[in-house]
């Protein structure tokens, strides 16, 4: 929810924060004031955050962070607070002094914006909206504006920009199959970061530690974006888990100097590593900003150094490629799951097909995910659960106006409030 | 109605009581005479920041592009901003010596041959950012289209690939152009020259050049024609390289005025940079009769309309974004003036929009120290404009939740103090050793250069004195 990385912090409202004199942290705002908390007589000295839709006059802060001696992952994060934690007050104190030490703290925060900024990129409706609209989540409704293309498309003769997700029947479809494709339901999602941290450990994506984060070089293939929206002391918290979108018209390769990233036959959009040669421009070209450059040769650092670096050796992923320093990389779609997947069923059918049975090949964010928000799987199969979910009504393409033709799209999230307690 | 119209001469372009010789004399003085202290002071602190810029650049490539404060937002920080910048400063050469040419404007003569110098210099460390700004860069060579064991091609609809050709084919035709207007020049020097090492250097430089017609002849076709070779590269070059914005779909990037805009502002940096380099140099090598105030004046008109240009762009980046309706161009432009880097965006306007007004006053124009400092301000600005073009556009763009803030770090900033030192080194060497103003060029817009309309004894240019004799063909 903080969006924070490596350190904990002591969480209180916008209030709470005022009368503290504390600054909220925000965009080129890194460095945040430290609180020195005393309870029963034991003072812990703690940064502080100012989290949106915290209950006033309490502060709230998590215990589990710095430990010493136990490697290079753990040294200098976060502050020991188990001191203020007297077995009379397990949970809770109550008798707590704060005082604004004037010391400033950096905190690694991977989020630095908390407003969409009225851009509809997160689409979502109470049940009733939803009931009285069903087509809420299209761009026209969300914009209430027609899509830049469709009167263009009118005069094609087509409903809207050509899609792939249009043609699931017809003619024009891609002759190669399968197509992979990948759903997110925003409404199961629950915003917990396990895709992030099952992609970190299946495509081998180092840890560069939090002086690198605090530099804005975050290396998470699919991250979960948060917003608050509505008042800054009651808002509404929505989250949304980006990967790539494997565009099919994606930006990143047409600006590529040296084709080090393209698109496969079954739609996904790759990189090369061995070819890439580092100018960035993809990463600067792709409008969800998914792309991760290895700044340094992070891989080398975290395999090598250390405590232990062996056990680290052995944990990573024999089937995916570790990558070098100044190269460019970003989700695969589980690149490898896939193609294990195809050759397996190539070799069931003896050379038949390629296409693997729906479900046979999950992401590992799907497979990980507990509220099971995300479909991937083969659009060229009808019955598949990914097409399925694709004609739902609540589906939609992220930033669709800009005609990058995203192979992963979105189910909007529905809320139910109870108005009694609204 | 009266007609009392009454002849008003052009200022003279060449001021002060000189002859042919001695204008010879005072630009072939330097390159001839002994090395001046003040020199291999000069020299020397360009050597030091050419070193500092070798190291930091080693160290970038022993280390990674990490160095730098680029992050994932911005992906592109002070290595793009200064390749734009070096490269944008260059324009002025370029349009000095080919298009003023073109169009026949004399006063030219006074800058062209300096201004050139600038150009190659400033483009050379211009050509460096891109190279350097790589992850691997020992495979640099991928963007060239050469035959290679992978049988592939670069990606010819990457803007990047078309900077590559167009940053190297204008340093080529800016290298020739410079190279043939100073064979004449070379000539002088190899026949002034004293000493044996001299004279054999500037012999082989001057190309076997005697002076003779059919050299002439040759001389000024071959010019001519590498002016108009030249004379598309001063538009084409800033364009592409505003491609590599324009092309892009990032807000504040994906605009279609950019090559107008980017050119003009290459040419009002150009300039700016001209006029400082110019004002200093004028004064201790004593060209000032040349290097003129009415040269300065006219240098400053050239400025004064690229940067109204310039400001006029802003307005009408500012009008689209609000006509067009398109929320992330607004958001970029709200963000411009009140995001994080808003203290970049009235630098910028202040620079480039305020400054250039000063120059509708005449007097300004005309004041050396006055123009001096507007040309720092010029170039201060044109840095900033690039500033907020690359990393604030990329910093704040279609999802707030990858908003960032870019910080430089000192390697950053060591790097691009680093380039003036590549810049100096080689311009103070140009200075030492070649003749810092077309002394051929020079002489024939003198008074003088007109043998029928001379008057030795006003040295001025006079209307005819006596009709043309008109010889009858049949009496002789």
């Amino acid at each position: 929810m903080t969006k924070i990385t490596w350190d904990n912090v002591a969480l209180m409202s916008k209030n709470t924060a005022d009368r503290l004199g504390v600054e909220a942290a925000g965009l080129g705002v890194a460095n945040v004031d430290v609180l020195a908390i005393t309870v029963n007589g034991t003072t812990v000295e703690i940064p502080a955050w100012v989290q949106p839709g915290h209950a006033d006059d309490s502060i709230t802060i998590t215990v589990g962070y710095g430990r010493e001696g136990v490697g290079k992952v753990a040294n200098g994060t976060g502050v020991d607070t188990y001191p203020l934690r007297s077995t009379s007050a397990m949970l809770y104190a109550t008798d707590v002094q704060v005082e604004n030490t004037g010391k400033k703290y950096e905190i690694a925060c991977t989020q630095d914006h908390n407003s969409m900024e009225g851009r509809s990129l997160l689409r979502h409706a109470t049940l009733q909206e939803y009931r009285d609209n069903p087509d809420f989540s299209t761009y026209d409704s969300a914009y209430n504006a027609e899509l830049p293309g469709e009167a263009y498309a009118g005069e094609q003769g087509q409903d809207r920009p050509l899609s792939i997700f249009d043609a699931i029947d017809e003619a024009d479809y891609p002759d190669y199959e399968p197509q992979w494709g990948m759903t997110i339901d925003l409404n199961s999602c629950i915003g917990c970061g396990t895709c992030t941290i099952a992609c970190q450990a299946e495509n081998n994506i180092p840890v560069i530690g939090k002086r690198e984060v605090s530099n804005g070089r975050e290396m998470h293939w699919i991250r979960t974006d948060r917003y608050f929206e509505g008042d800054v002391d009651d808002p509404k918290a929505l989250h949304q888990p980006v990967p790539c979108m494997h565009c099919e018209l994606a930006p990143c390769e047409q600006v590529c100097p040296v084709a080090a990233t393209t698109h496969s036959d079954d739609g996904m959009n790759q990189m090369t590593y061995n070819r890439c040669i580092g100018t960035r421009y993809c990463a600067n070209n792709c409008p969800y900003k998914v792309r991760r450059f290895n700044f340094f040769n992070y891989t080398k650092e975290f395999l090598t150094t250390g405590s232990d670096p062996e056990v680290v050796q052995m944990a990573m992923n024999p089937e995916v490629t570790v990558r070098f320093r100044g190269v460019m990389e970003k989700c695969t779609f589980c690149v490898q799951r896939v193609n294990r997947a195809k050759i397996n069923k190539k070799i069931e059918t003896d050379g038949e097909s390629l296409k693997p049975d729906d479900g046979s090949v999950e992401t590992a964010c799907q497979q990980a995910c507990p509220a099971d928000a995300i479909y991937f799987g083969d659009l060229t199969d009808p019955d598949s659960k990914v097409t399925q979910t694709k004609k739902n009504n609540r589906n939609y393409l992220l930033l669709e106006e800009l005609n990058t033709r995203p192979r992963t799209s979105y189910l909007a999230k529905l809320r139910n409030p109870n108005p009694k307690l609204a | 109605m009266s007609t009392d119209y009454k002849y008003v001469p052009e200022p003279a372009l060449v001021k002060g009581d000189h002859t042919f010789g001695s204008i010879t004399d005072i630009i072939a003085k330097t390159p001839l005479s002994p090395t001046p202290k003040l020199w291999y002071l000069a020299f020397g602190i360009s050597n030091l920041l050419l070193i500092t810029l070798l190291g930091a650049v080693g160290y970038l490539i022993w280390e990674g592009i990490g160095i730098w404060g680029l992050n994932n937002p911005a992906g592109w920080g002070w290595a793009i901003i200064n390749f734009v910048w070096w490269v944008g400063i260059g324009h002025a050469g370029t349009l000095i010596s080919a298009i003023l040419f073109l169009f026949r404007q004399g006063w030219r003569t006074a800058i062209n041959r300096f201004a050139e110098a600038m150009t190659i210099f400033a483009v050379m460390c211009a050509g460096f950012f891109p190279a350097i700004h790589v992850g691997p860069i020992w495979v640099i060579y991928w963007v060239f289209p050469v035959p290679n064991s992978m049988a592939i091609w670069p990606n010819f609809s990457s803007p990047l690939l078309w900077d590559v050709f167009a940053v190297s084919t204008y340093f080529t035709v800016s290298l020739l152009f410079w190279y043939v207007g100073l064979v004449p020049d070379f000539a002088t020097l190899r026949d002034k020259a004293k000493s044996k090492v001299a004279k054999i250097s500037y012999g082989i430089a001057a190309l076997g050049w005697t002076g003779s017609f059919r050299n002439w002849w040759n001389y000024e076709k071959a010019y001519m024609i590498l002016a108009g070779l030249a004379t598309p590269l001063v538009l084409s070059v800033h364009t592409i390289v505003s491609f590599d914005f324009a092309v892009s779909m990032i807000p504040g990037w994906h605009s279609t005025i950019f090559p107008p805009y980017f050119v003009a502002g290459a040419i009002y940096s150009g300039f700016a940079m001209v006029l400082t380099l110019m004002i200093i140099a004028r004064k201790i090598y004593g060209l000032e009769d040349i290097m003129n105030i009415d040269i300065r004046e006219k240098m400053n008109l050239v400025m004064m309309v690229t940067g109204n240009l310039v400001a006029f762009a802003y307005l009408c980046e500012g009008f689209i974004a609000w006509y067009s309706g398109y929320i992330y161009e607004q958001g970029i432009f709200w963000l411009y003036a009140t995001g994080p880097y808003a203290w970049g965006f009235y630098i910028l306007m202040f620079c480039n929009v305020v400054t250039p007004q000063f120059l509708w006053s005449r007097k300004i124009r005309r004041n050396v120290a006055l123009t001096f400092v507007i040309s720092i301000i010029v170039n201060i600005g044109m840095w900033f404009e690039r500033f907020m073009i690359a990393v604030a556009s990329l910093a704040t763009d279609f999802m707030p939740s990858n908003w960032d803030y870019f910080s430089p770090t000192f390697w950053d900033i060591i790097t691009y103090i680093g380039t003036f030192g590549l810049f100096f080194t080689f311009f103070l060497l140009f200075l030492r050793y070649l003749p810092m103003v077309a002394i051929a060029e020079v002489k024939g817009v003198m008074p003088q250069a007109d043998p029928h309309n001379y008057d030795d004894e006003t040295k001025e240019f006079v209307k005819p004195k006596a009709e043309p004799a008109v010889v009858d063909q049949q009496t002789v």
